[in-house]
């Protein structure tokens, strides 16, 4: 069944030397429980192609669906909702917010949802990354590694049918890029969620079932 | 109920975590500050007020031709007032063949309510306060009817058919007023002799008074049923009609509480921008994240709205207790100083407290939050993606269109919020030009000096935005607070100076021309220098623009009294030192004799008159038209003869007039004025002594309360600077962590920090100080008619304050962050 869909997305956006063009013309269908790793060098427009089809962007052109839903007919509103149901996130800058705690940072796209097992569920979630002694510290006092995985563990609580993951081990050392990738791709068997992510890396491109090679804005491969 | 327990949860947080700790405590400090600077200013006015009514003998008074009605008093009784009985009217005296004319004063006991009578043994000898009213059988006398009549103490004069006993002088009665019209010499005696002197029949013209005092809500509600109640005929005295010039320093005490008030509001309102700014900011990441995680617009919204109201909440209530405590506290110290039963602290200033912080945060706080649930959930990825921008200059006019509405409110006066809110106005933009100015200069200035000034001065042109907020953020604040200290020290020491040692404390009114030459030559061998004589007639308005005023309709009590009763008036070639030109021009020699008369602005407001009205005298008997050639505003608590018409030389020289003038007299010189009663018998002494001490009370009133108002506002102004200082802290952390990795010495970072804020300190301390020098010379000209003289002090102290201030607290402020190790500032960012 097909999870994620674009057809013919392009972005163009606004620049002192006229329209400039950052995705052209991309398709590409995504099976639910499939992993896809989207790469390409410095600027092909790998980061542009991962926030349209997690809606947080619009296309210029093209349509964009998760889970049947046509994002680009939707509002910001509507991307929202979709997003809160259905998407996972993952940054290479892990984005916790530095006045939660771990646990709060993992409660908190549950408390959004309005679930009542809060936290329990996030405490869960903080299990099984591994960092039930660290669910009191605050991002600070976190290893990069440890916060990775506390994002890992916010991303996943919700189950989402997706998860889009930029540059996860981006700015990890290789041992815990290492651990936070088996923990991606765990999490993503273990819950039949479909994972998306952008990445240099090729070793890491290597492990996924599939792979979108970018350049220049087009799809090569 | 999503929204509340996400938006109460997040708060927690948020307070836990420290984010919203600028906010919060700026919106306490300005609660705090309202309410104290309210419950402290609506006591002294109120204090203020209550010593000003000491002119009528009570804290209400009704007059009327017709005996009151006893359900009046009875009305009085009800509400819990004090009351007492007050007739007076002309009669001779006589003692023996010899006779004079005497303004009688009949009084029953408990007069007077407010104020207290002073007795001499002799006349114009040293007053003692007198305990009681006159026993029957007593007359206590003004020293003029003893002076001519030559009467021991003890000898008995004949008041109408009764014969009283001359007990002692009468130096001073609370209601004796400063209006000097055609007054007889006091008679005071108890009402209880009235029946025997025959003197009260119908017809006769007697004014009875009725006093009344208590506590001042009591007062307030009585005069609200007096108003309703009164028959036509009956007439509420105001403080104006007895004493001008304490009129003058009650509104004068007034505007200084007023400007104080001010004072505390704008920087309590710079502080909460300021705050809201920050607070903005801070969550601008966390509220993109939010809405990754499917947060819609609304909910970020509505949560920000909870949280921001919740915050509000616990502010009004932290800050109500600490003004309440504080004020309370500063009552206690200064039990001795505030004698009087100040009224009891009304919960007002906490409802003003609370709509103001209200109107604060919808104008400031909530611009930046709508921007905030704008922000594109894809921030996440690319960072430089802001929210929209907001439209700050439709915002924040708002904003201060609310404030301005509000200040207003509170003070209610036009003038003075006209001219502080176009001061902060056009200070703000000349701070906003300036600190476009430094960005810009500071740009081209980074190539010629070391690496610490390098890193400060391109930090002040690379974070341009931020430091023109800074730059007017300290600049307000530094502004508002040395235009305090302005007003605190030189514009009251301007007007206590005005009212020193040398102030005239005696009037003499109804010198015959013929005896203003021998007076003025008894005034030189008496070493009494200084007594300009003024001529003075009496005449009566009776066309304007060619309508008769009795055709014309006067809203205002004034303007009748001005348009039905006779005026003094006198003419001059020059314009009084103590006056004010404020419309028109003051005529020149080639204008004598013409037809020309100029105006005091009670005058021009009262009659709705303007420069050119042709007006139209009747003096006695003979009619008299002239054009309005110019407006004076006058200082009435001068101490000099004032005037609300004045007409030029030898344009009235045929109508028959007298004299009038005021002289400083000291204890010593004062029994001499026996000997001018009895070489110029025509001519009343008035002295005003005691009103001259009201005054000083009032000043020195007003200038504790602005003292103290100083403080709290002072409390608000750190908030601003630390505000401000904050406003740029989380870009600080991460450049500092990023030159302390390049290999910068914490001591090279904390000099570039304090390059930067002495530099933003610099600009906005001179800025501040010129403008407050400025805008403070504006009022006292303008609003407080005081001579004031710019202190360059203020400059310098501003300039040298601002700088090291806003350097040395800045310095300090990023001393955490320069402390903290790199590798944790980069892992936050």
């Amino acid at each position: 069944m097909t999870v994620l869909e674009a057809r013919d997305v392009t972005k163009t956006v606004a620049s002192p030397e006229g329209p400039l063009t950052i995705l052209a013309d991309v398709s590409l269908r995504v099976r639910a429980g499939e992993t896809l790793a989207i790469v390409g060098a410095s600027g092909a427009g790998k980061s542009t192609l991962l926030s349209l089809l997690a809606g947080l962007d619009s296309p210029t052109s093209g349509r964009v669906s998760i889970a049947g839903i046509d994002l680009t007919a939707l509002s910001e509103d509507g991307r929202a909702a979709v997003r809160g149901k259905h998407v996972g996130f993952v940054f290479q800058a892990f984005h916790l917010i530095p006045s939660l705690t771990a646990l709060e940072n993992v409660m908190m796209p549950l408390e959004l949802a309005n679930r009542s097992d809060a936290r329990a569920a996030a405490t869960e979630a903080l299990a099984e990354v591994g960092l039930t002694a660290r669910r009191s510290h605050y991002p600070k006092q976190l290893s990069g590694g440890e916060q990775q995985r506390v994002a890992i563990a916010r991303a996943f609580v919700t189950r989402p049918h997706v998860l889009f993951a930029d540059e996860p081990t981006g700015n990890l050392d290789t041992v815990s890029g290492q651990r936070v990738a088996d923990l991606l791709f765990e999490l993503n068997r273990g819950t039949g969620s479909t994972l998306v992510l952008v990445t240099h890396d090729r070793g890491l491109a290597a492990r996924c079932g599939r792979t979108l090679e970018l350049d220049a804005g087009r799809a090569v491969a | 109920m999503p929204v509340l327990r996400f938006a109460f949860r997040n708060l927690w947080r948020d307070l836990k975590s420290g984010d919203s700790l600028v906010l919060l405590s700026a919106l306490t400090v300005a609660v705090a500050s309202l309410t104290a600077v309210g419950f402290f200013t609506s006591r002294i006015s109120q204090g203020v007020e209550r010593q000003a009514t000491r002119v009528l003998a009570a804290d209400l008074r009704l007059e009327s031709a017709d005996p009151l009605s006893p359900a009046v008093f009875a009305a009085a009784r009800a509400a819990g007032l004090r009351s007492t009985l007050e007739l007076s009217f002309a009669t001779a005296l006589f003692k023996g063949g010899q006779s004079q004319l005497a303004a009688v004063n009949a009084v029953a006991p408990g007069y007077p309510l407010r104020g207290t009578l002073r007795i001499a043994d002799v006349p114009f000898g040293v007053a003692r306060p007198a305990g009681s009213i006159p026993a029957p059988g007593e007359v206590w006398l003004d020293a003029r009817i003893v002076a001519q009549l030559d009467l021991k103490p003890g000898e008995d004069l004949r008041v109408g058919a009764a014969t009283l006993r001359y007990a002692a002088v009468l130096a001073y009665r609370p209601d004796q007023g400063t209006g000097f019209v055609n007054l007889a010499p006091a008679l005071l005696m108890n009402v209880g002799d009235l029946p025997a002197t025959g003197l009260i029949a119908p017809g006769s013209r007697v004014t009875y008074a009725g006093l009344f005092a208590g506590p001042a809500p009591a007062v307030a509600a009585f005069r609200a049923y007096l108003i309703a109640h009164k028959r036509p005929g009956e007439r509420l005295r105001q403080v104006g009609d007895y004493s001008r010039q304490l009129n003058s320093a009650v509104d004068r005490a007034g505007r200084f509480l007023n400007l104080s008030s001010l004072a505390s509001v704008l920087l309590a309102a710079i502080a909460v921008a300021m705050g809201a700014r920050r607070y903005a900011e801070r969550h601008v990441d966390a509220v993109a994240l939010m809405k990754c995680m499917g947060a819609s617009q609304g909910f970020i919204l509505s949560v920000s709205l909870v949280e921001l109201s919740v915050l509000a909440l616990i502010a009004v209530a932290a800050g109500a207790a600490i003004g309440l405590g504080a004020e309370t506290g500063i009552a206690w110290l200064l039990r001795d100083l505030i004698r009087e039963d100040l009224p009891p602290a009304s919960p007002l200033p906490v409802l003003i407290a609370l709509v103001t912080a209200a109107v604060m945060l919808a104008g400031f706080a909530l611009p930046p939050l709508m921007r905030l649930k704008n922000t594109p959930p894809v921030r996440v990825l690319r960072r430089t993606a802001d929210p929209p921008p907001w439209r700050h200059g439709v915002s924040y006019g708002l904003a201060l269109a609310a404030m301005i509405a509000i200040l207003w409110i509170m003070v209610r006066d036009t003038e003075l919020v006209a001219w502080v809110g176009a001061g902060v106005l056009g200070v703000g933009v000349a701070l906003t030009a300036a600190g476009y100015g430094l960005v810009h200069l500071t740009g081209g200035l980074r190539g010629g000096v070391g690496v610490a000034w390098r890193y400060g001065l391109a930090n002040v042109s690379r974070r341009g935005g931020a430091s023109v907020v800074q730059i007017v953020a300290f600049g307000l604040g530094l502004m508002v607070l040395l235009l305090l200290a302005v007003v605190r020290g030189d514009l009251l020491n301007s007007w206590r100076a005005s009212l020193g040692d040398r102030v005239p404390n005696n009037f003499l009114i109804n010198i015959r021309p013929q005896d203003r030459e021998p007076l003025e030559q008894w005034f030189a061998a008496h070493g009494i220098a200084d007594a300009p004589m003024y001529p003075v007639i009496r005449a009566r308005i009776t066309r304007i623009n060619s309508r008769a005023v009795g055709t014309l309709h006067f809203a205002n009590a004034r303007g009748r009294a001005f348009a039905e009763r006779e005026q003094n008036l006198t003419w001059s070639g020059a314009l009084m030192p103590d006056n004010q030109l404020v419309a028109g021009s003051w005529w020149t020699r080639a204008d004598d004799g013409k037809p020309l008369v100029s105006i005091s602005t009670e005058y021009r407001d009262a009659l709705h008159l303007a420069v050119g009205d042709e007006l139209q005298f009747d003096i006695a008997g003979e009619t008299l038209s002239a054009r309005v050639a110019s407006v004076r505003k006058v200082r009435w608590d001068s101490f000099r003869p004032n005037f609300f018409l004045v007409f030029p030389p030898h344009l009235l020289d045929g109508a028959a007039g007298t004299y009038m003038t005021s002289v400083h007299l000291n204890a010593r010189q004062r029994p001499a004025l026996v000997e001018v009663v009895r070489r110029f018998p025509s001519v009343s002494v008035f002295d005003v002594d005691a009103i001259l001490a009201q005054i000083r009370a009032i000043v020195d009133r007003a200038s504790l309360a602005v003292q103290y108002v100083f403080l709290f506002t002072l409390a608000a102004g750190i908030v601003v600077l630390l505000a401000a200082v904050q406003a740029t802290r989380d870009e600080r952390r991460y450049e500092s962590a990023i030159l302390r990795t390049l290999g910068a010495s914490r001591w090279t970072v904390l000099q570039g920090v304090a390059t930067e804020f002495t530099a933003l300190g610099f600009l906005a301390g001179s800025l501040a100080a010129t403008a407050a020098t400025a805008i403070g010379w504006v009022l006292a000209r303008r609003l407080f008619s005081l001579a004031y003289s710019p202190d360059p002090a203020v400059w310098l102290v501003g300039l040298t304050c601002g700088t090291a201030l806003v350097g040395v607290s800045g310095t300090l402020a990023a001393w955490r962050v320069v402390n903290t190790p790199p590798i944790e500032s980069l892992r936050e960012n």
